[in-house]
């Protein structure tokens, strides 16, 4: 009884804040500007812009969530090879950008990438080519990269650091080479981690719009951007969650595959 | 005879300054069941290691069947290994586990589908080839993992304390199995642990480790009757450790009380460290022994009475099925052929774990 109302707190903040807007955005993506109900703010995703946006939204987190994947796999093996005090610090200094506010390190990466910024004055300098990148898709890939990549990183340096180093002096026992041991215990053991990783990273990379505002421009639009325009500029709450509810729709996709193979909760730590 | 399979030469290793084996020597002869015994840090875990492949050697050579095989990685070596914790691959079924070292050896499925069958027949797990390990309890864990290992036909099984992790009862049965494993399967065991019961029950020879030598290499009865020394005699069971002075051939003094002995060879009035194994301690009335003490503790065992009797100064620990009240004055006797002679150790290397008087 008393553990109970301990969580008290939690379950209010979980209705408050979770829940009612929940519920507020079913509500307002599922009726028309005189409440009657309607499939049209959700059937909207279907006009070509809306679906441009859409696709381009999951074709560059996509491309970015792969990116992430294959810096950190190797990443998170090193650090696992590392003794404990060194990889503590590794892991450390990986976090330390996490702890800076994520506007903050994006409008870093504008200065930076501008055209009269920061790397162009030193390319310039040493008589090396431009590098137009700003306002481009790979300017968005490079913001999702450098502010999703720890989210990689964590949970598949936590699940490779849990395999037991028996389980693969084990392997090498029976008869297994490097390459063996790595497809046949490593990387299944693994793919927990892996799952969480991409999950952590496809879904914020998906649905934001900070990142593509800042580096992309206002021309290169996202699902994300379309729908907060909707909110904050043609004030049209419905359409906005219609459009919400369908981006709900891959993120619950996403979280069913990865619930799937994550039955051990390794992602959990977050 | 059987011979040779396994020469250990001059094997020396040490971890970050700290020598862990010092010029170990040690033949492993062919069908044997060898445990190498010790206390934590003796080196026994590193012998195996060694063997397994696990470890190289700062100096010396691992034969094996003629081969030098000190430089071979573990996956090309004919040897497989039971480690403590078992170490199974817990995303695999248990048929996909014992399967894991033939399917890299290209086996066909027919023949890998016969080894699992006649594994988990020889480990008493019929019927568990789609349970996932987790779901097993401990001995039915080691078990498998001894399945795992014994199907690619290794000419030598490693066991590394593979029944550390289990309770008393089951590390009882657990142990005949092992020893009606090592019968059907004809080849080679080296075992460590700690314990030198399970040592004594299984073992064809024991090699008794402390701080990286070699203290005796025996049989059970051998190590537990004739240990070679303090350290040995200590270690292997309870005992009566006692300083003395060989006088003549078969005759010692201990405690100022002389004992006719079967031991010779030690010269004269030699000062020797002398065991007694409590129950080869006799108690009658006062006055018929060689020496007369108080008993001052008792305590029921099941299946003796173990005493503590004061006598000459020396507390003797007495296992009798007899039993003589706490105050009674007893006499003590031992047959000549139940007192051990052994040299005092010959360096501080070989001094084992300070001889505490009992």
């Amino acid at each position: 009884m008393k553990k109970k109302l301990l969580g008290l707190p939690y379950y209010l903040w979980c209705l408050i804040f979770i829940l009612a807007p929940l519920c507020m955005v079913f509500y307002y993506g599922l009726t028309d500007k005189n409440g009657i109900f309607t499939f049209q703010n959700v059937s909207a995703i279907s006009s070509p812009e809306h679906l441009k946006a859409l696709l381009l939204a999951l074709v560059l987190s996509l491309i970015a969530t792969f990116i992430c994947l294959l810096l950190s796999y190797p990443l998170s093996m090193i650090l696992c090879g590392m003794k404990k005090g060194q990889n503590s610090l590794m892991v450390f200094i990986f976090i330390l950008p996490m702890w800076m506010n994520f506007l903050l390190r994006t409008l870093a990466w504008q200065t930076l990438l501008e055209k009269t910024g920061v790397i162009n004055n030193i390319l310039s300098f040493l008589h090396l080519p431009e590098l137009v990148i700003i306002n481009t898709p790979y300017a968005i890939v490079l913001g999702m990269v450098y502010n999703f990549l720890p989210f990689m990183v964590l949970p598949i340096y936590n699940s490779l650091a849990k395999i037991d180093e028996n389980v693969i002096q084990a392997a090498r026992d029976l008869g297994a080479n490097s390459i063996q041991v790595f497809l046949h215990i490593t990387l299944p053991l693994s793919t927990p981690g892996i799952i969480s990783g991409i999950t952590m990273v496809f879904v914020p990379a998906l649905t934001t719009f900070v990142i593509s505002k800042l580096l992309g421009g206002s021309k290169i639009l996202l699902i994300g951007n379309v729908i907060e325009e909707e909110f904050t500029q043609a004030s049209n709450w419905h359409l906005g969650s219609g459009l919400s509810i369908v981006l709900m729709l891959f993120i619950l996709i996403n979280m069913a595959l990865s619930a799937l193979f994550d039955k051990e909760g390794e992602g959990s730590f977050l | 005879m059987s011979k040779k399979l396994i020469d250990l030469e001059h094997i020396s290793k040490s971890y970050d300054g700290e020598q862990v084996l010092d010029d170990l020597n040690l033949y492993i002869k062919e069908n044997e069941f060898l445990t190498l015994l010790g206390p934590s840090g003796c080196g026994k875990t590193t012998t195996l290691r060694i063997l397994g492949g696990f470890a190289t050697p700062d100096t010396g050579h691992v034969i094996f069947d003629g081969q030098d095989i000190t430089k071979l990685p573990p996956n090309k070596r004919q040897l497989n290994t039971v480690f403590q914790k078992y170490a199974l691959f817990t995303h695999m079924t248990i048929s996909e586990n014992i399967a894991f070292g033939l399917k890299i050896k290209k086996k066909s499925k027919s023949y890998i589908q016969d080894k699992i069958k006649y594994a988990l027949k020889l480990v008493n797990l019929e019927g568990y080839e789609n349970r996932m390990p987790d779901s097993l309890s401990g001995g039915q864990q080691q078990r498998i993992a001894i399945a795992r290992a014994i199907v690619n036909e290794p000419k030598v099984l490693l066991l590394d304390e593979p029944l550390g992790a289990l309770d008393l009862k089951l590390r009882q049965d657990m142990q005949y199995e092992l020893i009606r494993l090592k019968n059907e399967l004809g080849i080679t065991f080296i075992y460590v642990t700690h314990d030198q019961e399970e040592a004594l029950t299984m073992s064809d020879t024991i090699v008794v480790m402390n701080k990286g030598y070699i203290q005796q290499i025996g049989s059970p009865e051998k190590i537990y009757n004739e240990p070679e020394n303090a350290f040995v005699a200590d270690f292997i069971g309870d005992s009566n450790l006692l300083g003395g002075v060989m006088l003549e051939d078969k005759l010692v003094e201990i405690l100022g009380v002389r004992f006719s002995c079967v031991d010779t060879g030690f010269g004269t009035n030699r000062p020797v460290d002398v065991v007694i194994r409590p129950e080869d301690v006799i108690l009658d009335a006062p006055g018929k022994g060689s020496l007369d003490g108080t008993v001052t503790h008792l305590i029921f065992k099941g299946v003796h009475y173990e005493m503590e009797v004061t006598a000459n100064g020396f507390e003797w620990l007495v296992h009798s099925t007899s039993m003589f009240p706490v105050g009674t004055r007893v006499s003590l006797h031992v047959d000549p052929f139940n007192i051990q002679i052994m040299n005092k150790p010959a360096s501080e290397d070989e001094e084992a774990i300070p001889l505490e008087q009992q």
